[in-house]
């Protein structure tokens, strides 16, 4: 850990750390859009934390204002205490953020010794490639590499300063489940050294892997924050799927039901728990057939609660 | 603790001059690398004016002389100040508009890398491939057409016209702020090619149309090239404190609106 002089303090055990980056009442509008609406939001030292919304909830906002790269129309930024855009404390942060396009004709140590001669106390290259899995690549040109590699090129570039807190905007958008599984542990590794991380995603299973916290945001608001186990909790339920005679007015009168859909000739219902509903679903018809009991997909759990706030049309993947 | 925050917000990096100097050293290590392995910037830029160099300075007209000047090496000097414009323009200005359009100017700019280094890299950059543009049509009109200057000229032309790098890589600065990634290259074309033929870069100047000789007063490789022929007695013998201070004019009025753009993209950033 690098010492400053404003604020000497340690990383502590996840969630009694110090405060080390904040939004508070943060709003941020591009033009009409507003982005951010009131964004109250902590990250303590130690901790994992995953801001986790769909496609223009307004995750990469956060994460830009954080790292200074845009000022917040009304509220407060804080990274260490400080204005996020003060230059010491960009050698305490890295971040991983969505690019276009990277230069493509730098090899991947290239890329990596550029950025590391930025900062005082780099990691080691050698520490680098092993903690990003790049050992074997680290000769190739970066247009060489697959999607994959490519970003975990970008993790690199982001752990090279050996970094307090670290931040990782939608890290695994675009990539297989293999090559997800693989950044992920790379990330796990930085996570043992102790570091505070702040990871964007639209993957609920994602940040099930890897965060001690997860605060759930749409259009600009965050709507929900807990552990992974409680967001699920919120979000969880079963799917029953049968072929029923019964009206969908009888149906929607059964307790425990939430959500009916007509899927062809099966009907579809949502339910928080599937024992008591299929009891009385048998009571009531003799000749209900093709009974299937599903644990509602985590995705899919994760829209509903996203679409429970939208009060326009916002579909995302 | 704010006012210590205040202070230090204002405040850049303390870092020791050798630290600092090691940055600056990689970034336009890396940043020649980058350009040098680009089929598309190395093809473009090193090849036209060579290739043209060889065409009509060597193959069609190496007997010839204008006004009284050995066609080889007049040509040097106009070719010369036509590869360094290619050069400086696409070194600065494509880069530029592609970091910043596609995300990597961001990445660099959430680490702690000193903002100057990345300008002052590309400008490096433009300098060197001007060099080695201007070496290699000397190298070819020494071997193949019989050019022969002696060292403090040659010195004093090459180094006149990576001087002449300059104003070209603020324009390119300049450009790479108002432009976007896609539009870029057509952009520096449209801006560079035209400019070329006025100036004279082409065509030698007297050979060019009155309307277009006028035009040649303002523009700034025409004030280049004019101060690389005057190296090798083949100017208009127009004051050389002219031109410098025209080329120096247009450095600081293309500085200056690169520094509104760099503004405006911060304004966005942190308005």
């Amino acid at each position: 850990m690098i010492a400053t002089i404003e604020q000497p303090q340690q990383a502590n055990s996840a969630g009694s750390g110090l405060i080390v980056a904040s939004l508070e009442g943060v709003n941020k509008n591009y033009g009409s859009v507003r982005a951010l609406r009131a964004v109250n939001f902590r990250v303590r030292a130690g901790e994992v934390v995953a801001l986790l919304g769909p496609n223009g909830a307004g995750k990469t906002t956060a994460v830009k204002l954080l790292l200074g790269l845009m000022q917040p129309n009304a509220g407060r930024v804080q990274i260490f205490g400080a204005d996020p855009t003060n230059p010491e404390n960009r050698m305490r942060t890295g971040a991983m953020l969505q690019v276009g396009r990277v230069p493509e004709t730098l090899r991947v140590r290239e890329h990596i010794d550029l950025f590391s001669s930025y900062y005082k106390k780099p990691m080691s290259c050698a520490e680098i490639l092993f903690t990003a899995g790049l050992e074997k690549l680290r000769d190739r040109k970066f247009g060489d590499l697959s999607g994959g590699q490519k970003q975990r090129v970008l993790f690199a570039l982001a752990i090279c300063g050996d970094p307090d807190l670290l931040f990782l905007d939608e890290p695994t958008v675009g990539l297989d489940v293999e090559a997800r599984r693989m950044l992920w542990d790379e990330i796990r590794k930085m996570v043992e050294r102790g570091k505070t991380v702040l990871l964007t995603t639209h993957y609920l299973q994602e940040a099930d892997a890897l965060a001690d916290r997860v605060a759930v945001i749409n259009q600009g608001e965050i709507i929900a924050e807990g552990t992974p186990s409680e967001i699920k909790a919120k979000t969880a339920g079963k799917r029953i799927r049968c072929i029923t005679s019964l009206s969908l007015n009888t149906l929607r009168q059964i307790s425990g039901v939430s959500e009916i859909k007509e899927d062809r000739e099966a009907i579809e219902l949502h339910v928080g728990e599937a024992e008591p509903v299929v009891r009385e679903l048998l009571a009531r018809d003799a000749k209900l057939s093709g009974l299937e009991i599903t644990s509602a997909g985590l995705e899919e759990a994760f829209l509903a609660l996203t679409q429970d706030t939208a009060s326009g049309a916002n579909h995302s993947n | 603790m704010s006012s210590t925050t205040m202070v230090l917000n204002q405040a850049q990096i303390q870092r020791s001059p050798r630290h600092t100097a090691t940055i600056y050293l990689k970034e336009a290590k890396y940043e020649f690398l980058k350009n040098l392995r680009l089929r598309m910037y190395t093809a473009s830029v090193l090849s036209f004016p060579i290739m043209f160099y060889v065409l009509f300075g060597l193959v069609l007209n190496a007997k010839e002389a204008i006004n009284g000047t050995h066609v080889p090496t007049y040509l040097i000097a106009t070719y010369g100040t036509f590869g360094v414009m290619g050069a400086s323009l696409f070194g600065t200005a494509a880069g530029l508009a592609s970091d910043r359009g596609l995300g990597w100017l961001q990445v660099k700019r959430a680490s702690p890398m000193p903002p100057f280094a990345y300008f002052a890299a590309k400008v490096i950059t433009s300098m060197i491939f001007s060099a080695v543009i201007v070496v290699a049509l000397f190298t070819l009109g020494i071997a193949l057409g019989g050019v022969r200057m002696p060292a403090v000229e040659f010195a004093t032309l090459l180094g006149t016209l990576v001087a002449g790098s300059l104003p070209f890589s603020a324009m390119g600065l300049a450009l790479g702020y108002f432009t976007g990634p896609n539009s870029a290259p057509a952009t520096i074309n449209l801006i560079y090619l035209p400019m070329s033929f006025c100036s004279g870069l082409w065509v030698p100047f007297m050979f060019l149309p009155k309307v277009v000789r006028q035009i040649a007063l303002v523009l700034p490789p025409y004030h280049l090239s004019q101060l690389a022929l005057g190296i090798v007695g083949a100017g208009r013998h127009e004051s050389a404190s002219t031109h410098w201070e025209v080329l120096l004019a247009f450095t600081m009025i293309c500085l200056g609106v690169a520094r509104i753009g760099f503004q405006r993209d911060q304004g966005k950033m942190y308005g």
